[in-house]
């Protein structure tokens, strides 16, 4: 049974997502992949999103509290997180990993590690925003719980 | 449309029920294009894969670019058009790309994060069909269908164009999709495979409608016409068009032409970059027990090199090559294990690099795929015609006992040949490579026929299989032959840096030697031979130019035989020892072969470990034993004693080595590999 007054609030919820540019047009075309068969594919994309990027992310803070950080890896790893979270529409999280990338490459270790801070908070925000959301979501959508 | 029914040596028929001519398919084309994707990110993956299927297509996923090729093997006609990611974990993303396109001559789209230029850039030279960034949007997906039209128009036209075309009613353009589509299913059939299932799909062919495309069949004397046309245009102008048109063979289609070229620049890129190696290769190839099987096939190819160096005869060369070359097309039906069909790249690579000389091998870094597509199924036949070119060949006498005593007969007569190739020139090696691998033409699975190869093939099975051991190498039939023909080459081949000099146990390790560098980047690939196709496509990438420069230079400007095969010598042996560690791994298991293929490169950049582990796969079969090959890296150190560390008929080989030394006498080599330092093994 769905609530009209839940399904208002998730499509605020979501609609806040794109207005605060959380979450951007790849998001959209998720959603459009998303079909009778299919209902929860966005969040089952998300589950593998977050399954993955967390460990991505964590080796990258691993890394860069080591001394020897090799450049080359930190950027394969970042571009990794950066291939999937464009893929998913993680846009503040994706520009976020664009600018780390950029002072990485200009070799600022220094500059690097504030960027990959930045790139934890807008993760953690992110995952925050949309685990609700899709908790939300599920839970409005079928009478029981996935 | 059936389009699951087609599938695996779908051959034409079978793959066209999918598309039925002009029938049902036409108005459903695109959908159910059969798309296999590879990302090693599961999110990607996934997304991917729900994309694709929103837009119809019939999709096969997989996260390693190992498995994607495992799969596109098994099943050549299985798929249409490839989808994969730049960067992956266990093999790059160009590689794969190189590996399909020589092999399958399927579409291939990469994609990447990365939207820098260079990397784009490298998708062009790599010969990718698009490149897409990602995220990747599905309305970019929507159109990848047209690559697949458009390769099987071109192909279409080719086939048109040639004037032979025997389908009838099938025009290569068809104005509508549909039946474009499945004229072009069937042209695009036909063209990919008709190298492939060259066998299988004669009968098959003519089943199917319209749009069979007569098989091209390279024999020896067309092969020749072939060389001699890339070596009149200059292998940097020769274009298919100019060489079908300066070739003149009715019947006979750009698109044939141009994916033997495509197998001729591989060829030669390994032989510049392998010569040396191939001289050893020879050598331990002949030391081992020719499994000639897979040299055969090679043996032809390298025969062709080697005649193209104008050491053997062209006939000969073309013969065998055809059949090496023929072969491989033929077969993509049969399935060759992946070793011997890295076998079979890997020899043909080497020998390729021989007609061309040192030209070549600078040229044709990139090339390196050609000789991938040629799969070298050798199969008794192929081993048979093999062994009537390499006699035709030379005039060494080596005809390697039928099969008998491997490795000591090869010896006797590779240490045979090596001399008389010293004398004579890689031809007579191609020769005896061929004769010892048609004499073991059965045992193609088995090891390879190592000795015969000596020239091209010597050098690329050493460093691959650790040759030695390689005869025996169940697999490895198919190195063999290549490795033993470069070896032989280095010595004979003036230009070629196989300085494989004399004993063909001798050349063999030259052409580890020689190899070392070829080798490395070949080994990385495969731990044997096979990777020869990985090698170079490293190489070329990365090293290519420093390395191969500096063997072939060393190699071609020694022009001795002597000294290239001491260095060859010398070379192998540490090759050989390092291989044989690699190799004694690969022996069984691909695995440890890679593992180990892994520890022989020692070179920075192991790029090719990934494409070792494929290699190493392959390699199972083939180099059990090949202690000797890995090495290429490790030249530097040639210690006889390590060299052939069990396997091999150490004896055999040290005696050719000896042999090879004695006579070598001069410069050490030339080689000396030192400027080598495998540092530079793309791995």
């Amino acid at each position: 049974m769905e609530s009209k007054h839940v399904n208002q609030q998730i499509a605020a919820m979501r609609q806040s997502f794109f207005d605060e540019e959380v979450l951007d047009e790849f998001f959209s075309q998720l959603e459009q992949l998303e079909d009778q068969n299919n209902p929860n594919f966005v969040e089952e994309v998300f589950t593998m999103y977050f399954r993955d990027s967390t460990t991505l992310l964590e080796t990258v803070e691993q890394a860069m509290k080591t001394i020897s950080i090799t450049l080359a890896k930190m950027d394969k790893i970042l571009h990794q997180l950066k291939g999937s979270s464009a893929s998913v529409g993680a846009n503040k999280f994706l520009n976020e990993i664009n600018k780390t990338r950029q002072v990485l490459e200009k070799g600022n270790l220094e500059g690097t590690k504030a960027g990959i801070w930045e790139m934890r908070k807008e993760y953690d925000s992110l995952k925050a925003k949309l685990e609700p959301y899709f908790q939300l979501k599920q839970a409005n959508s079928v009478p029981q719980e996935k | 449309m059936n389009v699951s029914s087609v599938k695996g040596s779908m051959s034409i028929s079978s793959s066209t029920s999918t598309w039925k001519a002009g029938d049902t398919i036409s108005d459903q084309f695109p959908a159910g294009l059969r798309v296999l994707v590879v990302d090693d990110d599961p999110t990607c993956l996934m997304i991917l894969e729900k994309m694709l299927i929103a837009c119809l297509y019939k999709v096969t996923k997989c996260n390693r670019a190992e498995t994607a090729l495992s799969k596109l093997r098994e099943n050549k006609n299985g798929y249409d058009i490839v989808l994969s990611d730049v960067h992956m974990p266990d093999m790059d993303g160009f590689k794969l790309l190189e590996h399909i396109g020589l092999e399958m001559d399927l579409p291939v789209i990469m994609m990447s994060a990365d939207d820098g230029k260079k990397v784009v850039m490298k998708g062009v030279t790599h010969g990718a069909c698009d490149y897409l960034i990602k995220p990747v949007r599905i309305e970019a997906l929507k159109n990848i269908w047209q690559h697949v039209v458009r390769k099987r128009k071109n192909e279409w036209k080719e086939f048109e164009q040639s004037g032979s075309v025997e389908e009838g009613d099938r025009q290569p353009k068809q104005s509508d999709d549909a039946d474009y589509s499945s004229s072009a299913n069937e042209g695009n059939w036909k063209g990919s495979k008709k190298r492939k299932d060259e066998e299988e799909e004669t009968d098959e062919r003519d089943d199917t409608s319209t749009l069979k495309k007569p098989r091209v069949v390279w024999s020896v004397e067309l092969h020749q016409q072939f060389v001699a046309a890339v070596n009149q245009l200059g292998i940097d102008k020769a274009v298919p068009k100019k060489i079908l048109e300066l070739m003149n063979v009715p019947g006979l289609t750009r698109e044939n032409v141009a994916s033997h070229l495509q197998k001729y620049r591989l060829y030669l890129r390994r032989l510049s970059g392998v010569s040396q190696h191939q001289s050893n290769l020879s050598t331990i190839i002949s030391a081992q027990d020719p499994t000639f099987g897979s040299l055969s096939s090679l043996s032809g190819l390298d025969l062709q090199t080697l005649a193209a160096t104008g050491q053997l005869p062209a006939q000969s060369l073309a013969r065998l090559q055809a059949a090496g070359l023929g072969r491989a097309t033929a077969k993509s039906g049969i399935p060759i294990t992946l070793v011997d069909q890295r076998n079979i790249f890997s020899f043909e690579n080497p020998k390729l690099r021989f007609g061309e000389g040192q030209q070549q091998h600078m040229t044709n870094k990139q090339q390196v795929n050609l000789l991938h597509g040629i799969p070298t199924t050798m199969e008794p036949k192929q081993l048979v015609s093999l062994r009537h070119a390499a006699q035709s060949i030379g005039n060494m006498n080596m005809q390697v006992p039928p099969h008998g005593a491997q490795s000591s007969q090869n010896n006797p007569l590779l240490m045979q040949m090596g001399q008389q190739q010293q004398q004579q020139q890689q031809q007579s090696r191609g020769q005896i490579l061929v004769d010892s691998t048609i004499n073991h033409a059965p045992r193609l699975s088995s090891s390879m026929g190592q000795p015969i190869l000596s020239n091209g093939i010597a050098t690329n099975v050493s460093s691959r299989n650790g040759i030695p051991e390689n005869i025996r190498a169940p697999g490895y039939s198919q190195t063999p032959s290549m490795l033993n023909f470069p070896m032989n080459h280095a010595s004979e081949l003036p230009g070629n840096s196989f300085a494989l000099g004399s004993t063909p146990g001798v050349s063999i390790l030259t052409s580890k030697g020689a190899f070392q560098e070829d080798v490395n980047s070949e080994i990385k690939g495969s731990g044997g031979l096979m990777p020869s196709y990985d090698v170079f496509n490293d190489l070329d990438q990365h090293k290519l130019q420093s390395w191969e420069l500096q063997n072939v230079g060393m190699a071609f400007d020694t022009s001795q035989h002597s000294n290239s095969l001491q260095g060859n010598l010398d070379l192998t042996q540490s090759a050989l020892g390092q291989q044989g560690f690699s190799s004694g791994q690969m022996n069984g298991h691909n695995r440890s072969a890679a593992v180990a293929s892994k520890a022989m490169f020692s070179t920075g950049d192991v790029k090719e470990l990934g494409s070792a582990q494929n290699v190493n796969q392959h390699l199972n079969n083939l180099l059990v034993d090949n202690t000797i090959r890995v090495k290429s890296e490790r030249v530097c150190d040639t210690s006889p004693a390590n060299i052939f560390p069990d396997h091999f008929g150490q004896d055999d080989l040290m005696s050719a080595l000896l042999k090879q030394q004695e006579s070598v006498a001069s410069s050490e080599n030339e080689f000396d590999f030192d400027g080598y330092s495998m540092n530079n093994i793309p791995v």
